[in-house]
Formats: C-alpha cells, sequence, structure tokens
C-alpha cells in the first residue's frame, strides 16, 4: 500500500502542517471576540457609500469611543468593535456614524455581551471542551476495548487521540491565521465547531482501525501469516474510499454554505471545512502510519 | 416481495404526504417555521436580577413578578409575540444567577426597547370620553375610551399607604399621591373643571382606579382607593415611589439584528440548502448509480421529516441552525456511503445483488452505530453547554444524526430490498457499481 509505504513522507507532512498550525498560533495568537471578553459589536450599513474611515474615527473619537477597532467589510460596510457603550452613546448612533448625515446608515447588528456573561461563557466552553474529550475518550477506549495483537488496544487508543490532537490543532493554527489575515475572532461558534470536528473525526479513524483488527483476526482464523504493514494496508485501501466520499458529502455541502450560505455562519463552515479535511487526512495518511511504525518499535524492542 | 414493495410504497406515499403537509403550510402561511431574532430581525436583552435582598425561598415567586411586569410593559409596547423568561443560568461556572430575558421581534430600536423595559412604571391619568360608559377598563380599549388629562405622572411628588373609613365601616387601604407644586395647580384645575365626570389612573397602561370626580380638589392629594388588600396598596405606593419592579435588574448583554440583514441570511440560508443537496445528490448518482438514486430518494425524505419536525416540535430556527441542517445533509448519506461501500465490496466477492444488499447492511451496521454515537455525544454536551445560539445548532445537530440514521438505514433498505435485484449480470453489477474499476 502506497501510503504506508511512503510514510516518512507523510510523517513530514503532518509535522509540517503541525509546525505551521503552532507556529501560526504563536505569532498571530487567537483573538478572543466579543461572546468571551464582552464588549459591542456593530454592523453599520451604507447603501449610499460609506464614509472615509477617517472621518469616521473623528466622529467615533469626538463621542468618547475608545479602544475601538473599525473595520471594512462587504462593500458598504463598517464593523465596529468597542466597549460597553452608554445609554446616550446608543442613542445617538445613527448620527455618531453618519458624520454630518452625509452617509444615511443603518444598523444591521448591534450586539452587547457584559464582561460577566463574557467570563461565564469562557468558562462553559472550557467545560465543555474538556467534557467532549472526555467523553470521546471513553468512547476510544471503548472501542478497542478488545485485546489484540500484535499492538495492544492502548496504543491504538493513544494513536486515534494523536491524530485528534492533530485535528484540532490545524484548524485552530487556521483560525489563528485567519484572524491576522481577515480579523475573525473566536466565537461561541467556533468552539461549536472545534467540538464538532471531535466527534466526527474520531470515527474514521476508529474505522481504518476496526478494519486492521478484522483482518488480523481472519489471518488468525485462517493461519495465514502476513506482514503487519500489508494488513494495515489492505484495511487502509479498503477503507480509503469510505472514508474519504463521508467526508466529501460533508465538505460539499460545507463550501456551499461557505460560498453561499449566510454571513454569520461563514467563518463557522470554514473552519469545519478545514477541521473535516484535516480529519479525513489524519485519518487515512497518520493514523495507520503511525500504527505501522509504532509496530516495528516493538518488534525490533523485542528483538 | 411484495411485502417489501408495499411498504416501499407506503414510505413514499408517507413521505410525499408529509412533505405536501410542509409544502402547503408555508404557501399558506397558516404554520410558518419559528424563525430566531438574528433571522427574522429584532431585540434579544438579557438582563441579571440582583436578588441580594431577597431570600432564597422567594426566588422563584420574586421572578415570576418580575416577569409578569415586565411582559405588561412589553404588551403595551405593541410587540408582536414578545417572548420575555426567567432563566436560570451558571451553576458550574461557579457562578449562580437568575436572569431575564427578553425578545423584542420586529423592534431594531435598542435604546428604545432598553428604555421601555428599564423605565419606572408609567403612571398616567386620563379623563373619560364624554359620553363613554366606565365599565370597559381593559387596555385595549383605553385609548378608545378615555383621553389624556392634563396632569401627568411626573407631576408626582411621592405616594402612601393609608387607611380610610366611613363611619362604621372597616378601614380601608388607599394609595395617597402627592402632588408637586405644580402638580397640585393643574390638579387643581382639572377637578373642579370636570366635576361629575370619570377619572382614570393607570399604572403601566391598566386602569387601577376609575373614581368620579365630585368637588374640586385644591390641596395636591388624590386617593387611588381601588378594592386594595393592605399588602397590594403597600406595593403600589412603594412601586410608585421607587419602580415598579420586584426585582432590582441589571442589562447585560444585548442584541439587534435588523429585519434586512435577517432577511438576507434566511434566503442565503436556503439558496445554499439547495445547492448542498443538489451537489451531495449529484455526487450520489454519479459515485453509486442506481442506490446512489435510492439515496437521494432517502435525503429527500430526510429533509422533508426534518422540516416537519421543525414544525412539529416547534424548532426556532436560526442562522447556526441552518448551518447544522445543512451540515446534517452532508452526513446523512454518510450512513448510505458505508453500506454502499460494503455491499460493493460483498458484490465483488461473487455474492449475488440480494446478498450483497443485506451483507452490506448488516456489516455496515456497527460502524454507522459508531459514528453516530461520537457525533451524539457532540450535540448533547453542546446543547447543555449552549447559549441559545449554540443551543440551536445543537438541537438540529442532535436531531439531523437521529432521523438520518432512520432514513438512511431504514429506508434505502427498504427501497434496495423492494427492487429485488436478483440478477447477476453484467447490466446489474453495472447499476450497483461505482466509479472505481476495481
Amino acid at each position: 500500500m502506497f501510503i504506508v509505504k511512503h510514510r516518512n513522507v507523510f510523517f513530514a507532512i503532518s509535522a509540517l502542517a503541525t509546525l505551521a498550525a503552532v507556529v501560526s498560533i504563536a505569532v498571530f495568537g487567537l483573538k478572543l471576540g466579543l461572546d468571551f471578553t464582552g464588549g459591542t459589536l456593530i454592523q453599520a450599513t451604507y447603501a449610499g457609500g460609506r464614509p472615509a474611515p477617517e472621518t469616521l474615527t473623528q466622529s467615533l473619537d469626538a463621542a468618547g469611543f475608545k479602544g475601538y477597532s473599525l473595520r471594512e467589510a462587504n462593500t458598504e460596510d463598517y464593523i465596529l468593535r468597542a466597549g460597553n457603550l452608554a445609554p446616550e452613546v446608543r442613542e445617538n448612533l445613527p448620527s455618531i456614524l453618519s458624520p454630518e448625515g452625509s452617509n444615511p446608515v443603518a444598523i444591521g447588528q448591534l450586539t452587547e455581551v457584559g464582561p460577566t456573561i463574557g467570563l461565564e461563557l469562557r468558562n462553559k466552553a472550557l467545560i465543555a471542551l474538556g467534557l467532549v474529550l472526555l467523553c470521546i475518550l471513553f468512547f476510544i477506549a471503548f472501542a478497542f476495548r478488545k485485546v489484540s495483537q500484535p499492538v495492544s488496544s492502548w496504543q491504538y487508543g493513544l494513536i486515534a487521540l494523536l491524530t485528534l490532537c492533530f485535528d484540532v490543532i490545524v484548524p485552530v493554527g487556521f483560525f489563528a491565521f485567519l484572524g491576522y489575515a481577515v480579523g475573525v475572532q473566536v466565537d461561541a461558534l467556533f468552539v461549536t465547531a472545534v467540538l464538532t470536528i471531535l466527534g466526527y473525526s474520531v470515527h474514521d479513524t476508529i474505522v481504518v482501525f476496526d478494519r486492521t483488527r478484522e483482518n488480523l483476526r481472519i489471518n488468525h482464523d485462517r493461519n495465514r501469516k502476513e506482514p503487519f504493514e500489508e494488513v494495515a494496508g489492505r484495511a487502509l485501501s479498503q477503507t480509503v474510499v469510505r472514508s474519504t466520499n463521508t467526508s466529501l458529502t460533508t465538505a460539499l455541502v460545507l463550501m456551499v454554505l461557505f460560498v453561499l450560505g449566510p454571513e454569520s455562519t461563514k467563518y463557522f463552515a470554514l473552519t469545519l471545512l478545514v477541521g473535516i479535511i484535516t480529519g479525513t487526512y489524519s485519518s487515512i495518511f497518520l493514523a495507520t502510519p503511525l500504527l505501522v511504525t509504532v509496530e516495528q518499535w516493538r518488534r525490533q524492542k523485542g528483538k | 416481495m411484495w411485502q417489501k414493495r408495499a411498504l416501499a410504497l407506503v414510505i413514499l406515499v408517507v413521505g410525499t404526504g408529509i412533505g405536501w403537509y410542509v409544502y402547503s403550510s408555508q404557501v399558506d402561511a397558516s404554520r410558518p417555521f419559528k424563525l430566531g431574532l438574528d433571522l427574522s430581525g429584532g431585540t434579544q436583552l438579557v438582563y441579571r436580577a440582583k436578588l441580594d435582598a431577597i431570600k432564597g425561598s422567594d426566588v422563584a415567586d420574586s421572578m415570576a413578578s418580575l416577569r409578569d411586569t415586565i411582559e405588561r410593559r412589553v404588551n403595551l409596547f405593541g410587540v408582536s409575540e414578545p417572548i420575555v423568561q426567567t432563566e436560570h443560568a451558571g451553576t458550574l461556572a461557579g457562578t449562580s444567577e437568575e436572569r431575564l430575558l427578553v425578545e423584542l421581534p420586529g423592534v431594531t430600536d435598542t435604546q428604545k426597547a432598553i428604555e421601555l423595559i428599564g423605565q419606572t412604571p408609567v403612571l398616567e391619568f386620563r379623563m373619560l370620553k364624554e359620553g363613554a360608559e366606565t365599565t370597559a377598563t381593559a387596555s385595549s380599549t383605553v385609548n378608545e375610551l378615555f383621553e389624556p388629562a392634563a396632569i401627568t405622572g411626573k407631576d408626582l411628588k411621592s405616594a402612601e399607604l393609608q387607611f380610610q373609613g366611613g363611619a362604621g365601616q372597616l378601614n380601608e387601604p388607599v394609595v395617597v399621591l402627592h402632588f408637586n407644586a405644580e402638580g397640585a395647580r393643574i390638579f387643581a384645575e382639572l377637578t373642579k373643571n370636570n366635576v361629575g365626570r370619570t377619572f382614570g389612573m393607570f399604572l403601566d397602561g391598566v386602569a387601577i382606579s376609575t373614581p368620579v370626580i365630585r368637588e374640586a380638589i385644591p390641596d395636591g392629594t388624590a386617593v387611588i382607593s381601588g378594592s386594595f388588600t393592605p399588602v397590594e396598596a403597600k406595593e403600589l405606593a412603594r412601586n410608585l415611589n421607587y419602580g415598579a419592579l420586584p426585582v432590582p435588574i441589571e442589562l447585560v448583554s444585548t442584541q439587534t439584528v435588523s429585519g434586512t440583514l435577517g432577511e438576507k441570511a434566511v434566503q442565503d440560508g436556503i439558496l445554499a440548502a439547495l445547492w448542498g443537496v443538489g451537489a451531495v445528490i449529484l455526487f450520489m448518482l454519479l459515485w453509486y448509480r442506481l442506490p446512489g438514486l435510492l439515496a437521494a430518494v432517502a435525503l429527500t425524505l430526510y429533509i422533508v421529516a426534518m422540516l416537519a419536525l421543525f414544525q412539529l416540535i416547534p424548532v426556532t430556527l436560526t442562522a447556526a441552525g441552518i448551518a447544522a441542517f445543512i451540515l446534517s445533509i452532508g452526513m446523512a448519506v454518510d450512513a448510505n456511503v458505508l453500506i454502499f461501500e460494503r455491499m460493493k465490496e460483498e458484490l465483488r466477492g461473487g455474492k449475488s445483488a440480494a446478498d450483497a444488499i443485506h451483507d452490506g447492511f448488516a456489516r455496515a451496521w456497527p460502524s454507522i452505530r459508531d459514528s453516530n454515537i461520537s457525533s451524539m455525544i457532540t450535540a448533547v454536551i453542546l446543547f447543555w453547554f449552549g447559549t441559545s445560539l449554540i443551543k440551536g445548532f445543537a438541537l438540529v445537530f442532535g436531531l439531523g444524526v437521529l432521523v438520518s440514521m432512520l432514513t438512511a438505514i431504514s429506508v434505502s433498505r427498504t427501497f434496495l430490498l423492494a427492487l429485488d435485484m436478483q440478477a447477476k449480470g453484467g447490466f446489474t453489477r453495472f447499476l450497483f457499481g461505482s466509479g472505481t474499476s476495481n
């Protein structure tokens, strides 16, 4: 099997991807969004052309806005992020955002999150992440509860976990880059996307491993000797079509959702898309090659 | 065999029936889908109740009466189908809070909404129009029957509880209003000119007392004598003095989405769903041929079933919910992919089409079950973790996983078996084949 044979190439690719993701997270960092920090997000739409950023900045400064960020979006929108608003500011928003009344403005969206809610959401997100990881750990342990040879079942589980880490690190790194490139921030939907990826990807890996064990059992029953490398490679080629096809249909709809779907779920769809592609890659090009390598180490140690 | 065909027919008929129901309920708008505020446009306000001064055992009561008060004000605002609900938040995170959630569809002036809810009670004085009957005091007819009086709640200085009693009667609790100097002057004028007319006092638009003016009142006090219990009278006096909410509240988050933005999100969502379904069906047809066609039928039934469930439960659809639905369309065919791949393997092993179908289903089942379990775990945790946004996603996602398991397995199985493919010939193999040569 091509993939197992040239596994070092794929290890290198995986390592590079991980490195890129880690560097991206370290350099760009994850920008926590409104949901977690509290604050205000305003989407202002100027149907008749938007004012120059300087004009708007002046008007905002005059109104007492501090530490805000103003970003152009689409062709006629501004996205403004700021701290919590005073009532009189909220009341005068249309006139503040349309200095001298030159550019009529419509406020498409106004979201304010208080600091306590932000903190609560952050805690909840961490708890949810921990819980999902824990449940999936149990799930893996359950899936690999039967002892098998020549690789013991906890090692299957460990490798599955490793690929899962890979599945999370890559989209998070990608998102850090997105934050740098287009100013996307980490919000509750991002956490949701990561958790959904976890639940979806873990299974592909389990399927390949299951097939390997099934092949091993059949070989054992038929008293057939076959190198582990080939057994695993065969399992991979038996499952590769189903793995890619299940992911492909999901990736298809996510691509459509990213391109055509509502503005508010665009980056959610993109995160899921990257996660699902990563998950499929790792279950094909990372999990089984790792398994073969681990088995090799064992044999060499045994000698 | 005829039982299987009959069953397949029944499934088709039922599916078409549900589809027709969903379609017609949209056409005549008898049961529209429930849209969240991010899609319908509107304002959501979340308040934290400051319960420091309230005993633990009274919390539920206080929150209920808070909800009623706010609900009354919101109704006064003339919003259609507002939602006012209390919410218990954050137990694991170490904080425990009572919250009040207010959703005002169609209201996009955030500041106005905040003022409406946060205000102290509106005390209004009105005069009954000449010739109108006094019996009807329901709030809906207030504007028809009463006209605003010259004096307003702003002229009120203070309110106090007193007991008044006529000779031989039990003392009756009343609320005495003291007007400020300006108010006293207006009130004196008003009572002098309108002796014999009915004067109404309204709190947040609801009539409390509608006495008849018997004589001019020059000293700037008015008496509200409804049929109060002492407690009610005391509460009313307190509300008028300090603001009407039984529990002080603090605004912690707001979200306003304009109707145009929401409408666009709905359109984009529908467009994405249609193209998504089209892409998936095309892929299944090209790759799996005949079974792919059946998967497309199963997928259609899945979509119809989900839409019907959205209406029946009912599920409040948000942008995140629509995203979950579209995601679930991509995942719904996963089970079919697993089954068909396994079937092809069995075919390659030399089995007849019928045997291959049977064994394919049997062997793919554990895998389908497991993959759905891991997705269900995520959905359940997300639902528990969720803010309303995440809950919307998790609910649709979880529903999708369950329903798709049903449709993908039972429906496509029934259809495949109903086709009764016995032949081992080349054509059958072509129909069941796939894009790969092996």
